[in-house]
């Protein structure tokens, strides 16, 4: 069968079902697809090909004896690099974590495999998921496959350039601040940041733990809301789970938008700069709801305007604690050194790369004793005024619409000189994880100035995923974008 | 000397005490929580601080801290949560320990010590709950991180539920601050929440303490000495301090405000760190755990199982069993203890004060050179109360039951069987003695003549002789008894 890398996961799973393929062949078929692209794309830090030959022909065998563990068993998958793994290399993009074998399984992890879903590897990313490039990995950056001199978005630019090059139907990714859907945006692709507490982080090496949040990058909204399926639900590993089960979002995702409300902040857009051609085709997306039947409101979120200023206090702050594990005692790089405090400090200095160090100063600094209220306390309220700012807009409309980002797929280097402007690239996404929201990227086509893809993204309630995959669903059948030769990158 | 000096002087001090929880699992994994064993067996991914793991809140640990903190009349927070302590240290997994700051679980309590001085009620500031580290053995140099030739590093230990109590600085004497943590231990154990063995480090000591002239508005330079592992060492430590700092304030010498570390072996105090910054920990609400408000059901639940306090029962003990104040003082130092002697006094029925004797004055004795608690010896409390019943009825004397003591002690039977086997059972039927005695009567005519006109000092003459006939296991009471009858 030709084209098998370029099946969706639910069209693979119809197909395995049929006994049109083997999970062998699909392994295979990815391999090779693999071979092909990667070498341009470096979105692998770590493949596992034979555990997924072997993962494969297990799959084959539990389906021939008629022992399927899910609807998807033999439907292959590769994560971004920072869900534990045991066993198989897990660095985060960084140096400090190289050689680290871990010992245990995440959650999500576990759940993949529960499901029958074999391993293709692990993803390249922002080191510790720090950036919206993969430019601050520890092992090189990923390349964008609708221009390889562009980026593919950050930090899950690994997981967002192999699914959209047909390496893999679907990937893991974790969204801190924009970490799924920018680079689903900026690669044309559905990516989601599900509600904070729906998807473990037990095994999700952390960042800023009150922010992370796991989430699917794929090329249809069917195959996002079953990969969320799959993996979401409670896990008494992780405290703040949301203790219920996952609702069934397949169920009703074609039931259409007629009557749903949809707010639009034309302010924001307006004045964050948001490039012309993003704007054209995110305008047309608008219309486009419009014509399924949506009522537009124009609606305030005036606590936007703060959220990159909030969210730069708050992460560091947070990853300047959690990152101060990396100390050389017991796992990962170590440079030695005359005493404990000298081997810490030169391991550190050595491991971790400029961004990393950057936010862990700033974070140490906001934390400080004498800075804490003005800092962290004050982001803290920022955070409180977001959250009521979309609890006052959500008693008005289901949804939110804006775009993903304010720009396609800038080219490599562009923006590492100024960490400013790249940390405005996540202007429309960071206020969501302030928040705790629900959000979705979808693609609306490519932008008349250079091609590249652009992504609307529709903010929903907590734990209203089922309206936001409805919509979506709606919006991209039909687009009739993805899945179509058009929606394709010709790598 | 020492009384113009406490005229001289005054002493403030305050207590951080650190306690063990002996739940079943570690604060924040499913781990054992148990003390020695091989290094590192008793660890996972959670209390190893590997990336990507999750502290879990056990809900025990949360339950036996609002019992210490009701038994210490604390308030119970409506709303409490956990907080990260950022700082670097190899045995430190995560190298930020889980702890509490601003809002911790008890606060605002008290708890009343008595001694010679009289009762003094110390104020209890907080108690709140955070993890243990592991621990570190530095190899090479002094034995301490900064000269060491390289460390290794035991993970069974970190995670063990740890409570922080911290007291007012209401404490004013080296005795009261003994007699505080020796109450505390005695309440500790009789919760039942702590094994609190402090020679295994599961019960540790902090002190805050500071020397002033009397009379003096303003405190003393205050020093933090770390490191006391028992109610001695704490005694030893702050004796140390205070004589000190009142040497110091006499010489006219500025004393440093610093941390300072007990040496058990030397009974003296040195400088901790060279560099003495005020450490900045950077405290910041713990993400990964959510905030808890224990419900009032669950507050009064707690408050329901807290039983009879330490004091209460001291007094029950002397009003129930009529016992003295040393008897009190080592029949209620732990609650296993105080259970024992219970135990034995209900088996036995009659005067509890008999019971508290046999094992002041006898039982402690063989357990002393044993080295090991009464709840360790083979002696069962019924075993005791069967003995002392023994010696009642006359069936043994007092000194032939204390070597059956201490063979029940080395064997673990019981009373009667020892003295059967020992062929100590007093032969008290007056059928069998009467023949000896007749016998006996015959033999010392002359005696029995003399006791017959009067002479009543020469009965203890022919009582030892029928004790010689039966070995000694004639009741020489009956005995007696007998020859009075027969002969006046």
């Amino acid at each position: 069968m030709t084209d098998l890398h370029w099946r969706s996961a639910t069209e693979l799973a119809g197909l395995l079902a049929n006994g049109e393929v083997s999970a062998v062949e699909i392994a295979q078929a990815l391999i090779e697809r693999a071979d092909e692209v990667d070498g341009q794309l470096h979105a692998y830090l770590h493949r596992t090909d034979e555990r997924l030959l072997e993962d494969a022909r297990a799959s084959d065998e539990r389906r021939a004896s008629g022992q399927t563990r899910s609807r998807f068993d033999g439907v292959p998958t590769a994560h971004k690099d920072l869900f534990v793994t045991k066993g198989v290399p897990t660095t985060s993009g960084s140096r400090i974590l190289e050689g680290w074998l871990p010992t245990y399984d995440g959650t999500l992890v576990k759940r993949s495999a529960q499901a029958g879903l074999p391993l293709q590897g692990k993803l390249n990313m922002d080191e510790f998921a720090m950036g919206s490039s993969t430019e601050n990995s520890g092992y090189g950056p990923s390349r964008n496959p609708w221009n390889t001199k562009s980026v593919p978005g950050g930090s899950s630019g690994g997981s967002s350039a192999l699914v959209a090059a047909g390496g893999t139907p679907w990937s893991w990714g974790t969204d801190t601040g924009g970490s799924v859907r920018q680079p689903a945006s900026l690669c044309g692709l559905v990516g989601v940041k599900p509600t904070y507490g729906l998807v473990s982080r037990f095994g999700v090496v952390a960042f800023a733990s009150s922010l992370d949040q796991p989430g699917p990058l794929t090329r249809t909204v069917t195959d996002a809301a079953a990969f969320l399926q799959i993996a979401g639900g409670h896990d008494p590993m992780d405290s703040t789970s949301i203790p219920q089960a996952v609702p069934d979002y397949l169920g009703s995702i074609s039931g259409g938008i007629e009557g749903m409300r949809i707010g639009i902040v034309t302010e924001i857009e307006e004045a964050e700069g948001t490039q012309p051609g993003v704007k054209t085709r995110v305008g047309e997306a608008y219309r486009r709801l419009e014509k399924l039947g949506a009522e537009l409101v124009e609606v305030s979120l005036p606590s936007f305007e703060f959220g990159i200023s909030a969210y730069y206090l708050v992460a560091p702050a947070e990853c300047s604690s959690n990152l101060a594990r990396y100390d050389a005692v017991r796992y990962g790089l170590r440079v030695e050194g005359p005493d404990v405090v000298s081997m810490t400090s030169r391991t550190r200095d050595e491991g971790f790369g400029d961004e990393v160090k950057r936010r862990i100063m700033l974070g140490t600094y906001a934390l400080s004793a004498g800075y804490y209220d003005a800092y962290y306390g004050k982001a803290q309220r920022v955070r409180t005024l977001t959250i009521r700012d979309l609890e006052r807009v959500f008693t008005d409309v289901d949804l939110i619409a804006t775009p993903t980002s304010p720009s396609t797929a800038f080219e490599l280097g562009a923006k590492t000189a100024d960490p400013l402007s790249m940390y405005l690239n996540d202007v429309f996404t960071v206020p969501v994880n302030l928040a705790g929201n629900a959000a979705i990227s979808v693609p609306c086509g490519t932008s008349p100035d250079d091609e590249l893809p652009v992504g609307l993204q529709l903010i929903a309630k907590a734990l209203d995923e089922t309206t936001m995959f409805r919509a979506a669903y709606a919006f991209e059948q039909d687009l009739g974008w993805a899945g179509s030769e058009e929606g394709r990158p010709s790598l | 000397m020492s009384t113009t000096k406490e005229d001289l002087f005054e002493t403030t001090c305050g207590l951080e005490i650190h306690v063990e929880l002996a739940t079943a699992s570690k604060m924040f994994c499913g781990c054992k929580v148990d003390f020695g064993g091989e290094p590192n067996t008793r660890t996972c991914p959670v209390c190893l601080g590997l990336p990507g793991s999750l502290p879990v809140a056990n809900e025990k640990a949360v339950e036996y801290t609002m019992k210490i903190g009701l038994a210490l009349n604390c308030k119970i927070a409506e709303y409490s949560l956990f907080h990260r302590k950022n700082y670097f240290y190899p045995d430190m997994p995560k190298d930020y320990q889980i702890s509490q700051y601003d809002l911790p679980l008890c606060y605002a309590g008290h708890v009343d010590i008595a001694g010679d001085w009289g009762t003094t009620t110390v104020g209890i500031t907080r108690v709140h709950l955070e993890e243990d580290t592991g621990k570190s053995i530095h190899v090479g140099g002094s034995g301490r991180i900064h000269d060491s030739a390289y460390s290794l590093e035991d993970f069974n230990r970190a995670g063990t539920p740890l409570v922080e109590i911290v007291s007012e600085p209401d404490i004013h004497s080296v005795a009261e601050a003994r007699a505080f943590v020796s109450e505390l231990r005695i309440l500790l154990d009789s919760l039942g929440v702590s094994d609190v063995r402090m020679e295994e480090g599961s019960l540790r000591v902090d002190a805050n303490i500071s020397v002033r002239r009397r009379g003096e508005t303003e405190y003393g330079t205050k020093v933090e000495v770390k490191n006391m592992n028992s109610v001695r060492s704490v005694g030893r430590a702050l004796e140390y301090e205070e004589l000190r700092q009142r040497e110091a304030i006499e010489a006219g010498e500025q004393l440093v405000q610093e941390t300072r570390h007990f040496d058990e072996r030397t009974g003296t105090t040195s400088s901790g760190r060279t560099k003495e910054g005020s450490s900045d920990y950077r405290y910041f609400p713990e993400p990964d755990l959510v905030p808890f408000e224990p419900s009032a059901e669950w507050v009064d639940r707690v408050q329901s199982t807290l039983g009879e306090t330490p004091t209460d029962r001291r007094a029950r003990f002397a009003t129930e069993y009529g016992l003295g104040a040393k008897d009190i003082e080592v029949l209620t130092a732990t609650s296993a203890t105080a259970d024992w002697f219970e135990t034995a006094a209900k088996a036995y029925g009659g005067d509890a004060k008999k019971v508290a004797n046999w094992i002041m004055a006898d039982l402690y004795g063989l357990l002393n050179e044993a080295s090991i608690e009464l709840t360790e010896s083979k002696i069962a409390p019924d075993q005791l109360a069967g003995l002392v019943k023994l010696v009642d009825g006359k069936s043994i004397s007092g000194k032939q039951a204390k070597s059956v003591l201490a063979e029940m002690f080395s064997s673990g039977k019981d009373a009667d069987a020892v003295a059967k086997e020992k062929g100590l059972e007093q032969i008290s039927d007056t059928g069998a003695l009467e023949g000896i005695v007749d016998e006996v009567i015959s033999e010392h005519a002359e005696a029995a003549a003399k006791v017959r006109a009067g002479n009543l000092g020469t009965i203890g003459f022919l009582v030892g002789q029928v004790m010689k006939k039966t070995r000694g296991q004639a009741n020489p009471g009956l005995v007696n008894d007998l020859l009075r009858r027969k002969l006046t």
